[in-house]
Formats: structure tokens, sequence, C-alpha cells
């Protein structure tokens, strides 16, 4: 595995970091208090090409790499965990099946405004019976004539609120399962498309999750997304790569926790000393740098992995557990080491350590990342 | 132009200038530091200063200059010359000087001198250093100056007799050493021009001292008026109006100089917000705030210094009632002069403060405006 | 229509600044940025190349790792770069990196339609020297200090900042241009524009491709051909820890209004 950024990637993280330093940081902690999605900062996203950074030029992408997407979404994260989410499931959940899997006209009618970030992208899998074992679908599709008819709801949906083109599941053959799950592109204006109730987080606050519900919702035949029945396979190999989003994300979180324990511990005197020169101190740090430094390799690793279309369905998963787990771990010590200011809305360590949650869960909880690893050891 | 040599420096014999910059007719105060600073350099040569003054119907004011110092004033009175123009102004100034052959020209950083100096040294063909600080042509003092401002060690300080220029070994003391600083002032270079004249330098504003006005010199001022020609097709722009503005309200993170308050105005919050105010106008700065002040509701949120506000490096930074918490002092400690007043002479603002007053607010703040209003009048 | 834009590698002065025992800067220790001002100028051809359609050339001089500054710029959204670079031009002051400059802008071709711009000034040296003696240089007309540009045919409007006010100033292209942040805002590098930048044209005009430039001659150019020598260079004394000052009375603030007038800070 070749580490060595090229001098591209190395230009757009600069980019992408004074971006995040000037232009999401200081809405950070206003989003969060009030759980308000920042469109202006999306807006001004779209005109970098953030939105649809890995995507070819010619279906109005940004003409990056897989890797310079997720330092993209670790850049934000390191600062702002909404932002960061907001970037990921909009590109990953649902950029990447219209693009990978979407037949050509479906491609030249959605991904030029998803990519260019006039419209925004989600994704519709998770269902109040079916989180982590999503086989279990109970929204259908019924094919009449030119249409088919779905009906049923999907819940936490990422971006749900603000979304106007959706990847969404539904069984289309109940009988048959996994084998009967199919995808589609919706669009918020279909008839019978709702979007239901925005729901209150412990974190990622200013990230919109709400339910979509379908009643008798008329979706055209020709949006169906790959064949009927690959539904299920779409959404596995959708979930692949958002859990490189996820793991970026994850490993921004800690990172920034990291930072802003060094400069504090660098500022605050107790017992006429800097908290930095305590052992404790530096000893902490050594380690959750370690931690995420350690992320960092899984992670682009994946990356790279899916840019050179290898397999990489397990490093993503380990990308993902590793880096969720290190950025609950790293930005619960953060707030260990900032004391009672950590504690407080002051210091932006106790948001990172409430972001941080919820990598553990979402596109497959730590558990199912596991199931998928020890699966490609073939351990049964 | 053609018989015009900047490198022959024996040639150039015609004193010490001083351009006098005048907007609308008012002369700019820096045109009266520059003679005052100029007099010295002309007496250590044992020359004569002279000041030159362009304008439209300006010759009433140019006598005062000699109440400062200058010997004489050569006087360019022209109707295209009534507002600044690169243009007017370069071709004036430099068919004056190839005439008159100054040694040294000095003209005030304002943004009209640091437009007009690089545009007239370079057809000069002279050197120009900019935005000077400090200006010697005596050896004593210059060494003097630095034994007192740098950390060189003494031999280096002697060293600088000399120069090495073009290969030769050049005695500076005939030339003008102009002290600037660079790198945001991290550091000081004196600059010398020692092989073209005149040796120019764009002195910055306010740095000068002005002398005491004396009338007796000011009625013996010569008023020399030369020759010089001045045509539309000299001039290639063209100015539509001049605006006078109030200065805008520049944001924090840009301000040169922040006065902020804290928890301490709250017997009087708006007395106290009304002195920060005062005291920022007499130091050309904006107010500014601890998150106390804002979480009040006393000042705005565009007002806060600090962790979650805005981090400000101004030169001056005033914390008035500010106890310094270190949310507070992550915004404003790389300020590069800390003054601090507080009741409470343990509060932390004093560990980082350069200059600590312990005292209320409310008595200390109108005494110190005062005094820097009585300060910068005595300049 | 060209937009010719000066643009400078400088050290980020705004954080800590190393300085080395013998009183040079130590800029291996620092951040090499474009610097601010420039930056605002690029925005500004860029803003004319968005209603213009004009072509966008930087141009800086400086040593062969201010590559990756110039495709920077160029991922910024300017069409091509050139960088000039020679060991004889070295040591070069205002005077002689005006004179260089001049060269190589005129070998681009300055044209009737054109437009030179440059920052205000560069943070290292804070001279605000460079622009107005290329203009000279070059006999193009200029406007510093601009905090607004607006085009109309070939007349371009400026607003001209001064100290207590400003200037509302009309000049005909070709001219030169020097701006100040208030200007605009520059914008990002885009992740398009990165990925695009290193095959945009660039070019390294070195002393071969100038030395038959009138501008270009031994007297003109590098240390030798600086009208300006540097006799010494020097640190100031370390900041004092801070002092509390007696009393709470006049005499505490005449003596702090005092100290602050001696150190010129009012």
């Amino acid at each position: 595995m070749d580490f060595h950024l090229t001098k591209e990637q190395e230009m757009v993280r600069k980019m992408y970091r004074e971006f995040a330093e000037t232009e999401v940081k200081p809405l950070a902690e206003e989003i969060d208090e009030e759980e308000r999605f920042p469109m202006e900062t999306v807006e001004k996203m779209a005109k970098l090409g953030m939105m649809g950074i890995y995507f070819p030029k010619e279906y109005g992408g940004a003409g990056g790499d897989v890797l310079s997407y997720a330092m993209c979404v670790e850049e934000l994260a390191k600062v702002c965990g909404t932002t960061a989410v907001i970037v990921s499931a909009h590109t990953s959940l649902c950029c990447a099946p219209i693009f990978e899997h979407g037949t050509e006209e479906q491609k030249k009618k959605y991904l030029p405004d998803l990519l260019s970030g006039k419209k925004i992208g989600a994704f519709g899998l998770t269902e109040p019976n079916a989180g982590t074992d999503a086989s279990g679908q109970q929204t259908t599709a019924v094919l009449e004539g030119d249409h088919y008819v779905l009906n049923g709801s999907k819940c936490f949906i990422t971006n749900g609120t603000v979304a106007e083109t959706f990847v969404v599941f539904a069984m289309t053959d109940k009988k048959l399962g996994n084998h009967g799950i199919s995808a589609f592109i919706v669009e918020k204006s279909f008839p019978g498309f709702y979007v239901g109730k925005h729901e209150k987080k412990m974190g990622i606050r200013g990230s919109s999750t709400c339910d979509l519900i379908f009643e008798d919702c008329i979706v055209p035949k020709e949006n169906l997304l790959g064949q009927e029945g690959k539904g299920f396979k779409i959404a596995m190999m959708t979930l692949d790569g958002g859990r490189i989003g996820i793991a970026a994300q994850a490993l921004g979180l800690g990172e920034g926790a990291i930072n802003e324990a060094i400069k504090y511990t660098q500022e605050r005197v107790q017992f006429k000393r800097r908290l930095s020169q305590f052992q404790n101190t530096q000893f902490q740090l050594a380690d959750m740098h370690t931690r995420m430094q350690a992320a960092q390799y899984l992670v682009y690793a994946a990356a790279m992995k899916k840019q050179n279309h290898e397999n990489y369905s397990m490093d993503a998963a380990m990308a993902k557990l590793f880096a969720a787990e290190s950025a609950s771990d790293v930005t619960r010590r953060a707030v260990q080491l900032f004391g009672g200011y950590g504690y407080t809305r002051e210091y932006p360590v106790e948001r990172m350590m409430r972001d941080a949650k919820i990598t553990e869960i979402y596109e497959g909880t730590s558990e199912v990342q596991r199931m998928v690893i020890s699966s490609h050891l073939g351990v049964k | 132009m053609s018989t015009f040599n900047s490198s022959d420096v024996a040639a150039f014999k015609g004193g010490v200038w001083v351009f006098c910059e005048q907007r609308q007719g008012s002369m700019m105060p820096t045109s009266f530091e520059l003679i005052s600073e100029g007099r010295k350099l002309a007496d250590e040569l044992g020359t004569k200063l002279y000041g030159i003054l362009l304008g439209e119907g300006i010759e009433g004011i140019a006598k005062e200059l000699g109440g400062y110092g200058a010997d004489g004033v050569y006087v360019c009175d022209h109707p295209m010359l009534k507002d600044y123009t690169t243009d007017g102004y370069t071709k004036v100034i430099c068919d004056v000087i190839e005439e008159y052959k100054p040694e040294i020209m000095l003209i005030g950083a304002t943004n009209i001198g640091r437009d007009l100096g690089p545009r007239c040294a370079a057809r000069l063909h002279t050197g120009l250093c900019a935005d000077c600080t400090h200006l010697d042509v005596d050896m004593g003092i210059y060494k003097d100056f630095l034994k007192e401002n740098s950390t060189l060690a003494p031999e280096r300080i002697d060293a600088t007799s000399h120069a090495m220029v073009l290969g030769q070994k050049h005695d500076v003391s005939r030339d003008l050493k102009m002290t600037r600083p660079a790198f945001g002032g991290h550091l000081m270079a004196s600059i010398i021009c020692p092989r073209f004249r005149p040796a120019m330098a764009t002195v910055r504003p306010g740095v000068m001292k002005k002398a005491a006005f004396d009338q007796a010199k000011a009625d013996a001022c010569e008023i020399i008026k030369p020759e010089f020609s001045l045509t539309a097709d000299d001039m290639k722009t063209e100015v539509v109006e001049v605006v006078k503005a109030a200065k805008k309200l520049v944001d924090l993170i840009g301000a040169d100089v922040v006065v902020s308050v804290g928890r301490g105005i709250s017997k009087d919050v708006e007395g106290g917000i009304k002195l920060a105010e005062e005291l920022a106008e007499v130091l050309g700065g904006v107010v500014g705030g601890s998150r106390a002040t804002i979480d009040s509701g006393w000042l705005s949120a565009d007002h806060q210094v600090g962790q979650t506000g805005k981090t400000v490096h101004p030169k001056i930074y005033v914390a008035l009632g500010i106890s310094g918490a270190i949310q507070h002092k992550a915004g404003m400690q790389d300020s590069e002069c800390i003054i601090a007043v507080n009741k409470n002479d343990t509060a932390p603002i004093f560990e980082i403060a350069d200059y600590g007053i312990c005292g209320d607010l409310f008595k200390v703040t109108p005494l110190l405006i005062e005094a820097i209003k009585a300060a910068k009048a005595a300049k | 229509m060209k937009i010719i834009v000066c643009v400078k590698q400088v050290p980020d002065t705004s954080g800590k600044v190393a300085v080395n025992p013998d009183g040079t800067l130590n800029r291996a220790s620092m951040a090499a940025i474009t610097n601010p001002d420039d930056l605002n100028a690029v925005e500004a051809a860029l803003v004319l190349k968005e209603q213009t359609g004009a072509e966008v050339i930087v141009v800086s001089m400086g040593p062969p790792p201010a590559e990756g500054m110039l495709r920077e710029v160029m991922a910024r959204g300017v069409d091509r770069a050139i960088l000039v670079s020679a060991r004889e031009f070295g040591g070069s002051d205002t005077y002689a990196t005006s004179q260089i400059l001049a060269a190589a802008i005129d070998k681009i071709g300055v044209e009737k339609d054109d437009i030179v711009m440059c920052g205000r000034q560069a943070i290292d040296g804070d001279t605000a020297q460079v622009g107005p003696q290329i203009a000279e240089k070059l006999g193009l007309p200029q406007v510093s200090y601009a905090a607004e540009i607006t085009k109309e045919g070939d007349t371009i409007t400026v607003k001209r900042m001064l100290e207590d006010g400003y200037m509302t100033i009309k000049v005909k292209t070709p001219c030169l241009i020097t701006c100040i942040k208030e200007l605009n805002t520059p914008r990002y590098m885009s992740v398009g524009g990165i990925y695009e930048c290193y095959s945009k044209p660039y070019e390294i005009f070195d002393y071969n491709t100038l030395k038959d430039h009138p501008f270009i001659d031994k007297d003109t150019i590098g240390l030798s051909g600086s009208p300006t020598n540097i006799l010494t260079s020097f640190t100031p004394p370390q900041k004092g820890a801070g002092m509390m000052l007696e009393g709470a009375d006049k005499a505490t603030c005449d003596k702090l209004a005092g100290i602050l007038a001696a150190k010129h800070m009012i």
C-alpha cells in the first residue's frame, strides 16, 4: 500500500482544511445548539465541487478520487460532525448507487444536479422493524403498468428533510426474501411520498434525520435502479462505500478532539503547571493520537482499494469499526482532559463526544462490522 | 531627462527635501512631522531643508512649514495638481528634483505617499525605502539607536560604519540610514542607498515627533516657485470625485486596537460601554467584550473575543474589568501590547498583561482617555 | 483581453515568526503562503474573467518551489502561470524586482485591452513598491489601493481608498491596479480546479528567456542592480515581562500614555 498522497490530494486537503476552519467551524456550535441544517454551507460546498468529489466530470462531478472524498469528510468532521455526514450520506448513499448501478439515462437525468450540489441526495433502507436486519423490509412495491406503487415507511433517514432525490428499497416479491428486494430512485415530488417527523438526536444535531412515508406512491418503472430483486445487493454494496465515509467522519472527530485537547492543555494551568506538562496528559495524547493514526491508515487503505476497484468490503468494515470505536474513546478522553470545561458547551469536545457515538451505530453498527469481517475470514 | 544622472552622487547638493502632502488645501500632519525630522537630518549633513508642496492655491499654507524647520518651500501651484494624481504629481516632482538635485527626499507613508514614492523612485532610478520608522545620518546617533533598540552585540554595531557595496567597502557616514520593520515587525532592517541620489524614504505617519512651532522661522521661510510643465497629455487618470468619510468601523479581527469590557462593567453597563467606546475612539480602535458581556446581552455577539468568539491580535488590547479566564485569553493573548484594568490584583489577566493597573475601571478609564489625548496632542 | 496578475510566495508572518541567531529570518520554520493581497488581485481578475471572458495569467518571481503556489492559484481558476526564476535575479530590491517583472510582463505582451494587477503589498517586506514601479517601467497608468473595480468598455472605474475617505478614479486600459483586501473575498480552490491545475500551461522564464530584453542588464537586476543595500538587520529587544503600574490615579495614566507614546503605539 502506497501511503504517499498525490500532489492533488495534498492540495485538496489544504483546501478542505481552509474551508472547514473558515466556513464550517464558526457555525458548528450554533447548528448543534439550534438543531439547524446548515444549508448555506452546502451551497458553498456545492460551488467547490465537494458534493460530487470522485465522480467524472461528464456527469457534473469534480473528477477527484475516493481518497480525496474521504479526506473531505475527515477534514469537515474535525470541526463539525454534522457537516461531514451531510456530504457522506449524499455522496456514498445516493450519488454512488446511481452512478454504479444506474442506466445511462438515469445517470444523465439525476447525477448532474446531485453532483453539482443543486440537489441533495438521501438513502432509504432502514425501517422501524428492519434496522440491522435490513432483509426484513416491509415497504412494498407493486408494478402496475408503467409504474410501481410503493407503500410503507422508512426511518432515521439522513438528509431526509432536505433531499430531493432518494434511493429507496422495497419488497417487490416477499416470497423471495433478500432476493425480493428492489431499489428505486424516488423524487421528493412523486405523488404519495411524504417526509415525516424530524428526530431529536444526541449528536450530529444539525443533520436532518426523519421518517419517509409512502402512501400509494407512484414511481415510474424507469426509476427502478438495477434489476428487480437486486436491491439487497445494491444496498449492501452501497453500505460498503458508505462505511468509508462514516469511518472518515469518525476519524475526523477523533483528530479534531485531539487538536482541541493539545491546544487546551498547553494553555490551562493547574498546580502552577500547564496541563501539558503532566505525564498523564502526555501519555493520554500519545495514545489518542496513535489510535487515530492507525484509524487513518485503515480508512485511507479502504478508500484506495475502492478507487482501484479492488474488493474493499472487509477493509471498509474494519476501517469503520476501528475508527468509530476509536473516535468514541478519544473524544471521551478529550472531555476528561478538559475537566469541567470539557463538559460545558463553551468548548467543542463535548459536542464531538456526542457526535462520535453515532459512528458506532449508523450504516451498520460495530456489531454488524464484526459480522462482515468475521464472515470474510470464513469464520462460521 | 537625458542630463539627469542619479548615480552622480556628488552632484546632489540640493539639501534635504520633504514632500509636504496636502488634501483639500489642508496640510497633512505627517508633513509637519517630516519637516521636523528633516531638520535634524539636514543639520547632521550641514545642508538645507526644503519642503515641496503641490496643489492649487496652496501658497498660503507653505510658510507654516518654516515654523517647523524648513528653510524654504518649493511651491508648485497648478489647477491640474488640485487633487492628487500619480501622473501629475510624479511628473512635476521628478522634473523639479532633476533640476534642483536634493540629496534626500522624504515622503509621508500615507496611501498617497506610497503611491507616489515608488513611481518617482523608478523614474529617477534611485532607491526608496518604504514605511520607515527611524532615520539617521550621524553615525554616533545611529549606533546609540542600535544599542537601545536592538539585540546586536557591540562589535556588530561598530561594524555598521561600513557596508559592502558592489564588492567595495563603503563608508556610510554620509548616507541616510533608513530603519524599518519587516516580516510583520519581527525583524528590523536599516537600509542605505549608497550609489544613487536622492535617497528616498516613505516614513510612517505619527512616528516622527513634531517640533515646536516657531513663528519667526515661519516668517523667514523662503518660497520658491520652480518652473515645470504639465499638460492634459500627461494625465492618464481622471479623478471623478474625492469623498471624505468617517472611518468605517473595522471588524475585530482586522482592528489595530481593541478595547474590551467584561463583567466589571456590571454596575453601570451603559456607562462602562460608553467609556470603552471613548477610549477606543481616541486609540483608533473598536470595542469588544468577554463572553459574559455577550451572554448578558450587553453587547452583540460579533463583539465577542475568546474561545467561542473571535481571536484577535491587535497592536493594543485593552481589557477593562475582564478577569482573564482561559477562554478569554485564548482569543487575545497574542496581542502586541496588552493593557489591563481590574479591581482585583490577582485577576489572571494581569499574568499576560504588559501593563496592569489595579483599580476601578470607571475611575481609571476617564483618566486614561485624558492622558492619551494629552500625549497625542503633545506629539 | 488578458489580465496579468503578479503574485508572490511569502512566509506566513501572521503566526509565530522564528528568527535565526544572526538576525535573519528562519524561513524554513514558517509556512509558505500566497501573499494575501495578491489573492485579492487574483480574485478581481477572475471576476473580470467571468464578466468578459478574459484570459488570466499569473506571474511570480521566486525560486522553483513557488510552482506549488502557482498551481494552487490555477486551481482557483487562473488559466496560465509563469515563474520568473534565475540565480541572476536573486538579491533584487524592489527597483530591480520591478525591472525583472516588467520585462517578463512585457514579454507576455500588454495590449490595448489588457490589465496588470498586483496586491497592494507583500507581508514579508510590506513595501507596496513593486506594483507602482512595474507600472512606471511599462509606462502604464496605475491606480493603487483599489477597493472597488468596475469595467465598462476600455474604461475602468476604481474606488481608491485613502485614510480619510476615498477617490473615484477613471483610467483606460491598459493599466496597472493594486488591490487591497477590502476589494473582495478570494474564492477557494475548487476540487475540479485542483484536479485540472497540473495540466494547465506552466512556464519558467529564466535568465536566458529574458536576457535580451532592454530592461535586463547587470546594472538593473539582482544585487548589483539594486539601488538600496541592507546595512544591518536586527531583532528588536524581547518584549519584557509585564509590569503592574503603581496606583490608579492621574499620574498612573499619564505614565502609561507616556510609555505608549514613546513606543509609537499612539
